[in-house]
């Protein structure tokens, strides 16, 4: 499909975790969110508030941290979109999923999945996230349940796990 | 409802023709809030997501004009190397929503909304900014002064786009100032912006979300102009500045809404103008002075 061309409620493509899906007979101006969730069968990424302020439907659009409800999943069709599905490449838990679980950071686990992929956009922008930086990262991201003490926690081990590997 | 993905400003203004009562989108966080709200009442949609020259800058050397993209992502804004040459704009970026939100979020946004909180704007008005528009037929600019007409209302018409705004660079301290609830995702209650020009010798000062749009204190700008001299280092006592700050703002019409009250908001300018020309004034304020 050339890019330029207008869309009707037909069809497009996306790229999401590295493999092209086609989202078919869709309204065209579903956001990404709901596409990923119910058209493409990735329910990992969670909605709340569909208003950007919660965080848990953060994914990686072309390597920026971006919330999935503020993208009109029309528009999308240029961009290398990666979700909490697609961090792992061989099927075992990330570093920073295992730092979560291992340091408490996960209560009811509606946050968890957004929390994850604003970490690993941090960490691979930024290796050694120092305390205030760390803060930064994860204020678009909220957790009613875990205080944030843990998955502070968590992101320390994650970056620090990281770097004695590095060394 | 169509979506068109347009990738050049050619195809921008060409389907503005076509569709004119189209809505552009380009990081969405204020368009998808509203559609997610209101499902039905999108409309027809220009995504200007791969319009990669609305993401340009640059600077004219021989006229120190910064142009910059209207599609310049606030993440952008903050970082390296333009928050060495727009420090305020930089500290006003990093003040929006969070780092999702400025991934996403650009200042041609911030003008197409022209929310009075919209932390852009102040910066801007500081700066005495010049918006370029363009439609099918030419391309013309506007003063952001005159840009600004009202509440979330702007000059431009339905069928223009924003291409960009530039801005002459200064030297001298400048600094953006905010008060809200908390630091994070947090809509202004009040901000200001002050400009020190110190090779033409003036301090430009703006206030956000204390008026219908944005305000300019020009009194008491050239209430300072007279009593200080503002070529080079500045020497600003501390009466003198909190007099500059109470005369400032009594150049906003507040009001009482869900985030705050007229008089606090009225104080809070005060305090920031006061602050920040005290900064001004402060020799080797780190990381604040435009180079
Ligand atoms: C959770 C959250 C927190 C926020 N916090 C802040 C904050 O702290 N401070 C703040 O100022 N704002 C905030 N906002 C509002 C928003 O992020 C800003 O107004 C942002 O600048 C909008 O930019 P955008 O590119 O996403 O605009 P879009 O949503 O894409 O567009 C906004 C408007 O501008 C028009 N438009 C966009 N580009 C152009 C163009 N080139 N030419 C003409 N019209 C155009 C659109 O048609 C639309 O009317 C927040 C929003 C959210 C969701
Ligand atoms: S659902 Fe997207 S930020 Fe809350
Ligand atoms: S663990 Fe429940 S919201 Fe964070």
């Amino acid at each position: 499909m050339t890019s330029s061309q207008d869309q009707g409620n037909e069809f497009y493509a996306l790229t999401v975790n590295g493999m092209r899906h086609q989202v078919q007979d869709a309204w065209v101006g579903e956001s990404l969110l709901y596409v990923l969730r119910e058209r493409l069968g990735l329910p990992g990424t969670k909605g709340a508030c569909e208003q950007g302020e919660c965080g848990s439907c953060t994914v990686v659009m072309d390597g920026e941290a971006v919330c999935a409800c503020l993208v009109m999943a029309a528009t999308a069709v240029d961009a290398d979109i990666v979700t909490v599905e697609g961090l792992s490449t061989d099927g075992e838990p990330t570093d920073v999923q295992r730092s979560f679980v291992d340091a408490g950071g996960v209560q009811c686990g509606f946050c968890t999945p957004g929390l994850i992929v604003a970490v690993h956009a941090l960490l691979e922008r930024n290796s050694s996230p120092s305390e205030l930086e760390i803060r930064e990262a994860i204020s678009g991201n909220i957790c009613r349940c875990t205080g944030y003490g843990r998955i502070f926690e968590a992101v320390r081990q994650a970056r620090d796990t990281r770097q004695q590997g590095a060394q | 409802m169509t979506v068109v993905n347009a990738t050049s400003i050619d195809e921008v203004v060409d389907a503005l023709r076509r569709l004119p009562q189209a809505r552009l989108l380009q990081g969405g966080t204020d368009v998808m809030v509203e559609i997610n709200l209101n499902r039905a009442g999108a409309g027809d949609v220009i995504a200007l997501r791969q319009v990669s020259e609305l993401r340009r800058w640059y600077v004219d050397e021989e006229s120190r004009t910064l142009h910059l993209g209207a599609g310049v992502p606030y993440a952008e804004l903050e970082r390296s190397p333009l928050c060495n040459l727009l420090p305020a704009l930089a500290e006003a970026a990093r003040t929006v929503g969070s780092p999702q939100i400025r991934a996403a979020g650009s200042l041609g946004g911030n003008l197409g909304t022209c929310s009075p909180a919209g932390d852009g704007l102040p910066v801007l008005s500081a700066y005495d900014a010049m918006v370029h528009l363009r439609n099918a037929d030419g391309s013309r600019q506007m003063s952001i002064h005159d840009f600004m007409v009202g509440v979330k209302r702007n000059a431009s018409a339905a069928d223009e786009l924003i291409t960009g705004i530039s801005m002459q660079l200064t030297r001298g301290f400048q600094g953006y100032a905010k008060v809200g609830t908390r630091n994070a995702m947090v809509i202004s209650v009040a901000s200001a912006c002050l400009v020190h020009d110190s090779e033409r010798g003036s301090i430009r000062v703006a206030f956000g979300a204390v008026a219908p749009t944005i305000v300019r204190a020009r009194n008491a700008e050239a209430w300072l102009a007279e009593n200080v001299e503002l070529v080079g280092a500045i020497d600003v006592s501390g009466r003198l500045a909190r007099e500059f700050g109470e005369r400032a703002a009594t150049e906003c019409t507040p009001i009482d809404d869900h985030r705050s009250t007229a008089a606090y908001r009225r104080h809070a300018v005060s305090v920031l103008a006061e602050r920040l020309l005290l900064r001004a004034a402060t020799p080797n304020t780190t990381g604040n002075r435009a180079s």
